[in-house]
């Protein structure tokens, strides 16, 4: 590498920018104390905004810096700006909540921030050590946001859990990637493909072991089954602003991620890997859906509404093509819309400054607040996937891939499933507007809770009128997953053969 | 040469007993003082291999780190060490089986790796030393995933006090400024006191 000057660094301006920044904050912060934590989420969303539009600034072919171990291109501005809209939702969501739940303390939008930057770094990453390093700087964070009602017992809970069971699927990707690395000799992603065609015999099944721990440990992240069992609790316990943070951003991270691995090193290889992401996509979305009928909590279900959602987003990328990682990148950020409405229309559901956690307590909503239980119906008719609500277009584009690549059964499979998945959506309706009335709620005052539940219920309807810009956009982004016909600035894939001559 | 060789073999030796030490010794805390014993020699070890970093790294992180927060462990939490020792002849049969596994696995690594002359050693050039050598990478090629692990080592920290801070209201600290800017007139008086009559 060629020393680092201001300018060879400007792929990563919007990191630096939000890394520098973070620390000043940090340091006001430390300094004003607690008072100042409503001013320092404003702030942090001007943070956010101005590292957003800085995205835009950069060229949108592919770059590589920082030694090859950070790229930049379509993808990566579209998954970040999709984080971007992610973080400053829940920034907007969190500093009311955390007011009225007496949590006021100026280490949350900070942890946010860092969380933030740990997935901008994690869809940039384009070399093991750096993917892993960011879902390490991304998951640390939200190990202590789940644990930031530290006196409840449920949140203490939910961030041990997730902290234990996170440092487990953070081991098996660590030895995943030793294996990859002892059986390529290489980490960067544009030398593993390099290699990849040259193995056979026992190194390319001790590579493929590699991919298999990595994949793992990738799939607790985003949550499909069977490395689902922390999500219930998790967003349980967690407090309301954090899960709905958990449920939009971390995910569409890790989703991004895992199409950059997939698609990038692994191209060739997709016949190996393709069955493991089939078996946790029909996983999930069986077992979200059916574990979802049993739920009575409000959180919990959507606990299990993220696992069947993440089944669903799955079937794109099982399709291994970037049409396929197309519609699974645009039906999470769909996903994430939506869930943010949902959890705008969650923490409105306090009754004497205490909040609700009960589906039955949405009893009779229609008639205490019609309004809100006509947004809150929209926007579950929207994530069950009913025409032609946002929802829809996110399900429709994922089946219509997986029937193009010929998977017919899992894109029938997966409609029978949301099917089943729909009737609990479907019963919260039936609660608002069927059953008997409750005393009402408090009245609502958060002006930007109110903005993010309007804006999500204007995506989801108004989505309609131009479904397939968005998708477009998406499909634009993943032409350049690929790293096969790159040429990154320095190559060190000479050292795989290397190896390979010694090693024989 | 033979100079060598002694002290290898007194560093090996001490290194072996004091290992041993740590899991025979009644009291814990000289247990945890054994091991310290045991980094120090594995550390010299290092040093006549020419491995100076890791020694280095071993006396810091292991010695100065690691095995003082076991001291502080053993001492703070209150664990009743020797309802622990129980049992010690019933697992003993699996502990050995244990170690005779790791024990071949390691003789079998060795044979593979350095048997049948697979693994070759590069020289590193004289006039760099491992440390330069390390740090001539860590700060360049790998500068990226060492500024970013600082990062995570913050947040470690700012999550540790996020979460087991409290600020107490009604603690009396020690505030040196205010003892130092304390000047006689502010706070004391002088009463001239009459003979027999008191204050």
């Amino acid at each position: 590498m060629t020393g680092l000057t201001f300018v060879s660094l400007y792929p990563v301006w919007p990191e630096l920018f939000m890394v520098i920044s973070t620390l000043m904050l940090l340091v006001i912060g430390v300094i004003k104390g607690n008072e100042f934590t409503s001013l320092l989420f404003k702030l942090c969303f001007g943070v956010v905004a101005i590292s957003a539009i800085m995205m835009f600034g950069v060229p949108t072919e592919k770059i590589y810096a920082l030694n090859d171990m950070f790229v930049l291109g379509r993808f990566a501005m579209f998954s970040k700006l999709a984080i971007a809209v992610a973080v400053g939702i829940s920034l907007i969501l969190s500093s009311r909540y955390l007011r009225e739940e007496a949590l006021n303390r100026f280490e949350y939008p900070i942890l946010m921030m860092f969380a933030t930057l740990g997935m901008f770094m994690m869809v940039s990453a384009s070399h093991l050590l750096s993917f892993y390093i960011a879902l390490e700087l991304q998951s640390l964070s939200l190990y202590v946001l789940a644990a930031f009602r530290r006196r409840s017992v449920t949140s203490s809970e939910a961030g041990l859990k997730y902290f234990i069971l996170g440092a487990l699927s953070s081991g098996l990707i660590l030895f995943g990637i030793s294996l990859i690395y002892g059986f390529t000799g290489v980490l960067g992603y544009s030398d593993i493909a390099s290699v990849v065609p040259g193995l056979e015999g026992d190194r390319l099944t001790g590579f493929l072991f590699g991919v298999m721990f990595v994949l793992s440990g990738l799939a607790f992240k985003v949550s499909a089954v069977p490395f689902h069992m922390w999500t219930p609790d998790v967003y349980e316990g967690a407090p309301t602003s954090v899960t709905a943070f958990f449920a939009m951003a971390p995910k569409l991270a890790a989703f991004a991620m895992l199409i950059r691995f997939l698609g990038g090193p692994l191209e060739n290889l997709a016949d190996q890997w393709q069955v493991v992401i089939i078996f946790l996509s029909v996983m999930s979305m069986a077992w979200g859906a059916f574990a979802g009928l049993a739920q009575t909590r409000i959180k919990r279900l959507l606990a299990y509404s993220s696992i069947s959602n993440v089944g669903f987003a799955l079937i794109g990328v099982a399709a291994a093509t970037a049409e396929g990682y197309a519609a699974a990148m645009f039906y999470m950020v769909i996903y994430m819309i939506t869930t943010a409405g949902i959890f705008a229309f969650v923490m409105f559901m306090r009754r004497d400054g205490r909040a609700l956690k009960e589906i039955s307590d949405l009893s009779g909503l229609s008639k205490t607040h019609p309004l809100m239980a006509y947004g809150f119906a929209v926007l579950m008719f929207s994530i069950s996937g009913i025409p032609p609500l946002a929802g829809f277009f996110g399900k429709f584009f994922v089946f219509e891939v997986a029937v193009a690549e010929g998977m017919y059964a899992l894109a029938v499979f997966g409609v029978l499933t949301s099917v089943v998945a729909a009737f609990y959506y479907l019963r919260i309706i039936k609660v608002m507007f069927f059953d008997e009335e409750e005393d009402a709620f408090d009245q609502p005052h958060s002006i930007g809770r109110k903005s993010v539940a309007v804006l999500a219920l204007a995506f989801s309807v108004l989505f309609i009128l131009s479904p397939l810009k968005l998708l477009e956009t998406a499909r634009q982004a993943t032409q350049v997953v690929y790293v096969s016909q790159d040429t990154p600035s320095t190559s060190d894939g000479g050292n795989a053969y290397e190896l390979e001559n010694t090693s024989r | 040469m033979i100079v060598q060789a002694v002290v290898f073999y007194l560093f090996a030796s001490v290194m072996l007993l004091s290992a041993t030490a740590v899991i025979t010794l009644k009291n814990p805390v000289h247990s945890v003082l054994c091991l310290i014993l045991a980094f120090f020699n594995a550390a010299g070890l290092f040093l006549m291999l020419g491995a100076e970093f890791v020694a280095m790294i071993l006396v810091i992180a292991y010695v100065g780190a690691v095995a003082v927060l076991f001291l502080f462990v053993v001492m703070m939490l209150d664990i009743d060490f020797s309802r622990l020792r129980e049992g010690v002849v019933k697992y003993a049969p699996i502990g050995i089986v244990l170690g005779v596994v790791l024990l071949a696995e390691l003789l079998l690594l060795f044979r593979a790796v350095f048997g049948e002359g697979r693994f070759e050693t590069q020289a590193v050039t004289d006039d760099v030393t491992n440390t330069q050598a390390l740090g001539q990478v860590l700060y360049t090629d790998y500068i990226y995933i060492f500024q970013s692990a600082g990062l995570i080592l913050l947040v470690a920290m700012i999550g540790a006090i996020v979460l087991t801070l409290t600020h107490r209201t009604g603690v009396k600290r020690q505030n040196v400024g205010d003892q130092v800017s304390r000047r006689p007139e502010d706070v004391l008086e002088i009463h001239k006191v009459e003979k027999r009559t008191g204050v």
